[in-house]
């Protein structure tokens, strides 16, 4: 893999090619709404360029996430253009995956260097029109995986177990993990479950799909978000704290399940480094863990210290907006430097079964 | 312009069929992947990240198939990107490649496209399951209508487009539709589908899957000095618009005229008609051919049909058009607009065998799709520098 970042080099903001973030929105996230993800993106779209200080005309290049199954229906996003306000017709594309992918392809137009120097990356998905159990199964292999039937939730059982089994964490622990982001999500406007859970009486419930329990879970989210980033010059001329893109990378690997050691993540070990999470202190790390097991996983993989605050917004497990919880991570993580004066901060999104497949992005606020 | 130079130096597809089921998914875009990394002198490991595009997951069957995919394309630790912008996905899939390498992301990139419509019923996803789909044909032939009418075209133009891309096609050892016989005549014979559209001017659905590998200026140069001669991305471009509203004109749409003039410019054309060499358009439906001509500044206003009529876009004609054969031969959905711009790489490299356009220097490629609204289009040439 190319070297995504220049360790050290230079002071964030400095080079033409740097990159910020410079405005941010999302929902409400809630477990349903009557809302169409084109509704859920107009208003996302106006509140984050509201909050860059910019209009849609400013934006030179635009990219959504979402997910044809999870909206069921082909070509679903179409009409999200409505949402961005193509008109005159903008540079704009789409990404089957989690609006983190689409902020990667962002930050690689804006590298580009051309005359687009403002770009706006967007996720949304509405879980609760579907059952996502019987949806689930369909990302796996269609020869040997799917016609298991096994869901998200299976795997992830399966590698709960494993990750128990290697001894790593404990189940109550993993509780632990649960209740610390539920009641960190009390402070969190946007969230969709939150409050005081007692570690005991968590442990106490029956498992839904052994080992894991109710709390280890996600709930079902309907929600979008919004990310403006801008190329140097921009982002100073136009915000006064911006939040720079020091690294940004992602990775894959291999998907049966079987073919990997499921206690570790080659591919977030990999999307860390190449990010260059370990090239200084890290603050805040907003994880895509939607459930319990995956925390102490990721934080292993991403080589995160002890000392690193982990999904203070409560994570996914407070609010899981399905193709947009990546890109919520990465705008949690940006707000964490922004406006509650963290320095360094990563934001992580993951897709496929067992965290087949991980993105990883380095934030840091301007240096004195 | 701050960004590098990117090369093709490795181009493959599998041969289109309306069923290839001798092979899996992930036998189909191996095929394609290993025919490019071959033609390429690569081998898996030398590709540093991965680009997959295609359209709707509905018509197969496979939610977010990067996961699945990720094996087969050697993708195992490696970045894996998937695109999905309607019938234009193919070519954006190559932009984005191009992007990963022109930005210096990384050093060696593989694209892959791909459809395989005989697993489901494109129809039926059409509809979200629903029942409720026009079709991609009744979606396009009021557009067409309209353009008729405005136009004045005689009604021959469209068969004629018919005929010349299935013969095109002949040429081609990898196309899915061979008719040997097609003439004017059998196409106006065929059974009308959607007024003014008949059988015979519509495209095929086909499986198949086109791969193209991506280096930089110094891979680019390598292959060169080895005799193998790259196409260089001279400029690409991407617009969207929405579907409806009273200030869309859906016959010559404001994003495909603005995505032209982006590529042009960028490729340092003023005249495209006489500095390009030929072009590779997405026409699924005849007439098409026409509207895209005009729409991209190939052809003046009104004058797309009197250069379809006039011959000028035949093989061995002043401007050809669709020397492949086009998606009227060949339309694995989400391969369809990498196939277009494979085709404009091939003609620049001079390795389009008997399709080849003599002595092409630079063409030009475009894929849309959705109800007109997503435009990819790229300028490829033999040198980076072919109006020096």
């Amino acid at each position: 893999m190319a070297l995504d970042h220049a360790p050290g080099s230079h002071v964030p903001g400095q080079h033409p090619d740097d990159i910020a973030i410079i405005g941010w929105a999302q929902t409400p996230m809630v477990r349903h709404t009557d809302k169409t993800e084109t509704q859920l993106l107009l208003e996302v779209v106006t509140d984050a360029l509201d909050d860059a200080g910019l209009t849609r005309a400013d934006v030179g290049f635009t990219c959504a996430g979402s997910c044809d199954y999870v909206a069921g229906q082909a070509f679903s996003f179409v009409q999200n253009t409505d949402a961005i306000g193509a008109w005159p017709p903008k540079r704009d594309s789409h990404v089957e995956m989690d609006g983190a992918w689409a902020l990667y392809e962002a930050y690689v137009r804006l590298l580009m260097g051309d005359e687009v120097d403002v770009a706006l990356a967007m996720g949304s998905g509405r879980s609760s029109t579907a059952d996502p159990a019987l949806i689930y199964p369909m990302e796996m292999d269609p020869f040997y995986l799917a016609p298991l039937g096994a869901d998200a939730l299976s795997l992830a059982a399966l590698q709960a177990q494993a990750v128990l089994a290697a001894g790593a964490v404990t189940e109550r622990q993993l509780a632990e993990i649960a209740a610390r982001c539920r009641r960190d999500a009390q402070s969190n406007p946007y969230a969709q479950v939150s409050g005081e859970f007692d570690v005991d009486e968590l442990l106490a419930e029956d498992a839904v799909r052994a080992p894991l329990r109710r709390h280890d879970l996600p709930p079902i989210t309907d929600g979008a978000a919004a990310v403006v980033i801008a190329r140097a010059e921009k982002a100073k001329a136009v915000c006064e704290n911006p939040v720079w893109i020091t690294g940004i990378a992602h990775c894959a690997e291999l998907h049966y399940p079987g073919m990997r050691d499921l206690t570790r993540s080659l591919s977030a070990r990999k999307a860390a480094e190449a990010a260059g999470v370990a090239d200084g202190p890290v603050d805040v790390a907003e994880l895509q863990a939607a459930f319990t097991h995956e925390e102490p996983l990721l934080v292993e993989a991403l080589g995160l210290a002890p000392t690193v605050t982990v999904n203070p917004s409560g994570g996914p497990l407070a609010a899981n907006p399905i193709m947009a919880t990546g890109l919520v991570r990465i705008a949690e993580a940006a707000a964490a430097i922004r406006d509650r004066g963290a320095s360094r901060t990563v934001g992580h999104s993951t897709s496929g079964p067992c965290l087949q497949q991980n993105l990883v992005c380095v934030l840091e606020g301007g240096r004195a | 312009m701050s960004h590098a130079p990117a090369a093709i130096v490795g181009i493959g597809q599998t041969h289109h069929k309306k069923k290839r089921w001798d092979v899996s998914l992930g036998g189909l875009v191996r095929e394609a992947a290993r025919r490019a990394l071959d033609d390429a002198q690569m081998d898996w490991g030398d590709i540093d990240a991965v680009v997959i595009g295609k359209a709707p997951d509905l018509f197969e069957g496979v939610m977010k198939p990067e996961l699945y995919l990720t094996d087969a394309l050697g993708a195992h630790g490696k970045p894996m990107f998937r695109v999905h912008t309607a019938g234009s996905v193919g070519g954006t899939t190559g932009i984005v490649a191009s992007h990963l390498v022109e930005t210096g992301r990384h050093r060696r990139v593989l694209a892959v496209g791909y459809q395989k419509q005989s697993e489901g019923n494109a129809q039926f996803a059409l509809g979200s399951g629903k029942g409720a789909s026009l079709g991609a044909g009744g979606a396009f032939a009021p557009f067409i209508r309209s353009y008729i009418q405005r136009s004045g075209a005689p009604l021959d133009v469209g068969p004629m487009v018919a005929v010349k891309d299935r013969q095109n096609a002949l040429k081609n050892p990898y196309a899915h539709l061979r008719l040997e016989d097609i003439s004017i005549e059998s196409v106006k014979a065929s059974p009308m589908m959607w007024d003014p559209l008949r059988f015979l001017e519509s495209c095929p659905s086909s499986d198949g899957a086109c791969a193209m590998v991506f280096t930089d200026q110094a891979g680019g140069e390598a292959a060169a000095a080895d005799g193998r001669q790259p196409a260089w991305v001279l400029g690409s471009a991407m617009r969207s618009e929405p579907f409806g509203f009273p200030g869309r004109d859906p016959v010559l749409p404001q994003g495909a005229r603005d995505c032209a003039d982006d590529v042009y410019a960028q490729a340092g054309i003023t005249r495209p008609r006489e500095q390009i060499d030929c072009a590779e358009l997405y026409v699924p439906f005849s007439w098409y051919e026409p509207m895209w001509l005009e729409a991209h500044h190939l052809a003046g206003p009104g004058e797309g049909w009197q250069l379809v009529e006039s011959g000028a876009t035949a093989l061995d004609g002043s401007f050809p058009v669709n020397m492949s054969g086009g998606v009227l031969s060949s339309n694995p959905i989400g391969a369809s607009g990498l196939l277009r711009f494979a085709e404009a790489a091939l003609q620049v490299r001079g390795m389009a065998g008997e399709h080849q356009v003599d002595g092409a220097k630079v063409a030009v490629a475009q894929a849309y799709g959705a109800s007109a609204q997503y435009f990819s289009m790229w300028v490829v040439g033999a040198s980076l520098d072919p109006f020096g």
